[in-house]
């Protein structure tokens, strides 16, 4: 089809004007945000010339890298990164999800009451919440968590997909009816002591491993699936979809279920790598997996993003957070700066935007 | 002689509330055969081309499409049953491509087992959007390009090569060049054309004169929510139709609509 290259009517198409991919930006934001906190290491005075990533004086790890702090960043943001991944697919759908935070919240003091163990140095578990649940294969625990997941992500799409309210009202809802179960399970009392199987799920690296494995399904899923596909028209041009056949209610039910199945899952590593469920988990938790999607170059306007961008906007993330304690800026002065990043992200995604729109 | 007929409506009337917007509309087409559909505007061609795609449901009367009578519960259903329309609003999904577009909703999948996580066959689907272009001979430079960075010309193509790709029984057009410039519009008229050369029906609701008599053989006029004049091209020439446009004129047999 070589002649497709010339066409009638103004059809011309100019390759040197395609836009790159939007991840190559986020990366290049990357690598820039990077940067620029190595030179504030050489820069500023306290420092005394530290540098973030490279550590060319110890050497332990027989890398230049200073794989200490590398691990901590990734660790950091691997759990928050599950849940942005559920919720890439919910805003690529045109939807959005606030319920994450507190869902892990319940999901966590729910999950531990069915991991927990029964003997802590020979004594009863003194925070025991059933008798009856000690001991449970580990299988139990994920399968519940998973289940009590999907049980509200169905009751997020079924609000949304049949009585049209605006996904951020219904999620909002969820938001604290969530937090509110998370209270009344245990009456505020932390739930801890988890058996040996379950205390592994999240020991370690293995909540990396767990992000980098879901990010690897779900980039498969979101690209080369009929689901997949579905929830970029849906979020595209929802009414186009319905035109076309697609069933848009049973989709959005599917796409919050698995959301809030992801976010139930990140409760699970999270619970099991603090050994504690705590009514207070996942505090802010829907709004940086949400600040990590749109980062990555996820549209709220739906239709645009993918699980790549997210991930890499879950790495900008890692790094800014981990920079600003490397830098030793105050706690305070980390979260104003935070705000800062992600509304220019959004304003540059736009800006982009436009202009791609523009010139055509 | 039946067997030759494609699409029949018989008194096919809606009314919403109080306003008559199309009344006792009896009109026919045979295979092969493009039909312009003309009137001013608020005439019924518009009602008259959601009765029978099912967008809306009718007060009353028949449709009989393919020799079988039929009450499309939406156009999904007028879809399956094989008629193709492209809406004013194109209906496209705006940030995914042609292939995509072309698909949308009928996927050709893979490993059908996986239920909703079944796999796209995107090279079945792009070889079968590249036979559909050259088909229809639609030119779009890259069909790996969003819609979104496409003209009005090209995303107008990418709508008619979306009817014309899944050999539908009957194609409606409701004003598909209305937005387009002159070199768009020509191109599309190409695709009526080449349409027109494989026998495949179409209604085309028009606004353009020159463009209705270039195109089609038959042009059916509606005025006030009725058919008043149903006229061969041969037999009629544009001050004729605007006279039946304007009710100067009306043509024998439709003395209702005067």
């Amino acid at each position: 089809m070589s002649d497709t290259s010339e066409g009638i009517g103004g059809l011309k198409y100019d390759k040197s004007k395609k836009a790159w991919p939007n991840e190559f930006n986020v990366f290049l934001a990357l690598i820039i945000i990077i940067l620029i906190f190595e030179a504030l290491g050489q820069l500023l005075p306290y420092m005394k010339g530290q540098s973030m990533l490279f550590d060319f004086n110890t050497n332990r790890d027989g890398t230049i890298l200073n794989m200490a702090r590398i691990k901590i960043m990734i660790l950091q943001v691997a759990i928050i990164g599950i849940i942005s991944l559920g919720v890439t697919q919910v805003i690529i759908s045109g939807g959005i999800d606030l319920s994450s935070g507190p869902l892990v919240g319940a999901s966590a003091m729910i999950v531990m009451s069915f991991a927990q163990t029964e003997l802590v140095n020979g004594q009863l578990n003194p925070k025991a919440v059933f008798d009856w649940a000690f001991d449970m294969p580990v299988l139990v625990p994920i399968l519940i968590g998973l289940a009590f997941g999907a049980f509200i992500g169905a009751i997020n799409g079924t609000l949304i997909a049949f009585t049209g309210i605006p996904p951020f009202i219904a999620t909002l809802g969820m938001f604290l009816i969530c937090r509110g179960i998370a209270q009344w399970w245990t009456r505020g009392q932390p739930v801890s002591f988890p058996t040996e199987s379950f205390a592994f799920i999240g020991s370690g690296m293995m909540p990396v491993v767990w992000f980098l494995l879901l990010a690897f399904v779900f980039h498969f899923v979101l690209k080369y699936t009929v689901y997949g596909k579905h929830t970029y028209a849906i979020g595209s041009n929802e009414e186009a979809a319905r035109m076309s056949g697609i069933n848009v209610r049973r989709h959005k039910i599917l796409v919050y279920m698995i959301a809030s199945m992801l976010a139930a899952f990140a409760a699970i590593v999270l619970s099991s790598k603090n050994l504690t469920a705590q009514t207070g988990m996942g505090l802010f938790y829907e709004l940086f997996a949400i600040a990590m999607a749109v980062i990555g170059g996820v549209s709220l306007q739906g239709g645009r993003g993918s699980i790549i961008g997210t991930v890499l906007g879950a790495c900008v993330f890692g790094v800014i957070q981990s920079g600003f304690i490397y830098i030793r800026l105050d706690a305070f002065y980390q979260l104003m700066a935070m705000g800062s990043i992600i509304i220019s992200a959004v304003v540059l995604d736009q800006w982009r935007q436009k202009r791609a729109t523009s010139r055509s | 002689m039946t067997d030759d007929i494609i699409l029949e409506t018989r008194g096919l009337t809606k009314h919403y509330g109080g306003v008559h917007a199309l009344n006792d509309a009896n009109f026919t087409l045979r295979k092969g055969e493009h039909v312009a559909i003309m009137g001013d505007n608020g005439a019924g061609k518009s009602t008259f081309v959601r009765q029978i795609t099912g967008v809306e449901q009718r007060t009353r009367g028949d449709i009989i499409f393919d020799g079988e009578p039929v009450s499309f519960d939406g156009p999904l259903d007028a879809r399956k049953a094989g008629i193709e329309t492209v809406f004013q609003t194109l209906a496209l999904a705006d940030d995914l491509d042609v292939p995509d577009n072309l698909f949308l909703g009928r996927e050709k999948t893979k490993l059908d087992w996986l239920g909703p996580f079944r796999l796209l066959d995107y090279k079945a689907m792009r070889q079968a959007t590249l036979d559909g272009l050259e088909k229809t001979a639609v030119k779009i430079p890259n069909i790996r390009n969003t819609i979104r960075n496409m003209s009005g010309g090209q995303r107008q193509c990418v709508a008619i090569a979306r009817t014309a790709t899944f050999h539908s029984k009957l194609t409606i057009m409701d004003e598909p060049t209305a937005a387009l410039g002159v070199q768009e519009t020509a191109q599309v008229e190409n695709i009526i054309r080449t349409l027109k050369d494989q026998g495949e029906p179409l209604i085309l609701v028009s606004h353009n004169m020159r463009q209705v008599f270039d195109l089609v053989d038959r042009i059916v006029v509606f005025r006030r929510g009725r058919i008043c004049a149903n006229l061969r091209k041969e037999d009629t020439d544009g001050q004729d139709v605007v006279a039946y446009i304007t009710g100067a004129k009306t043509q024998e047999g439709y003395e209702d609509a005067a």
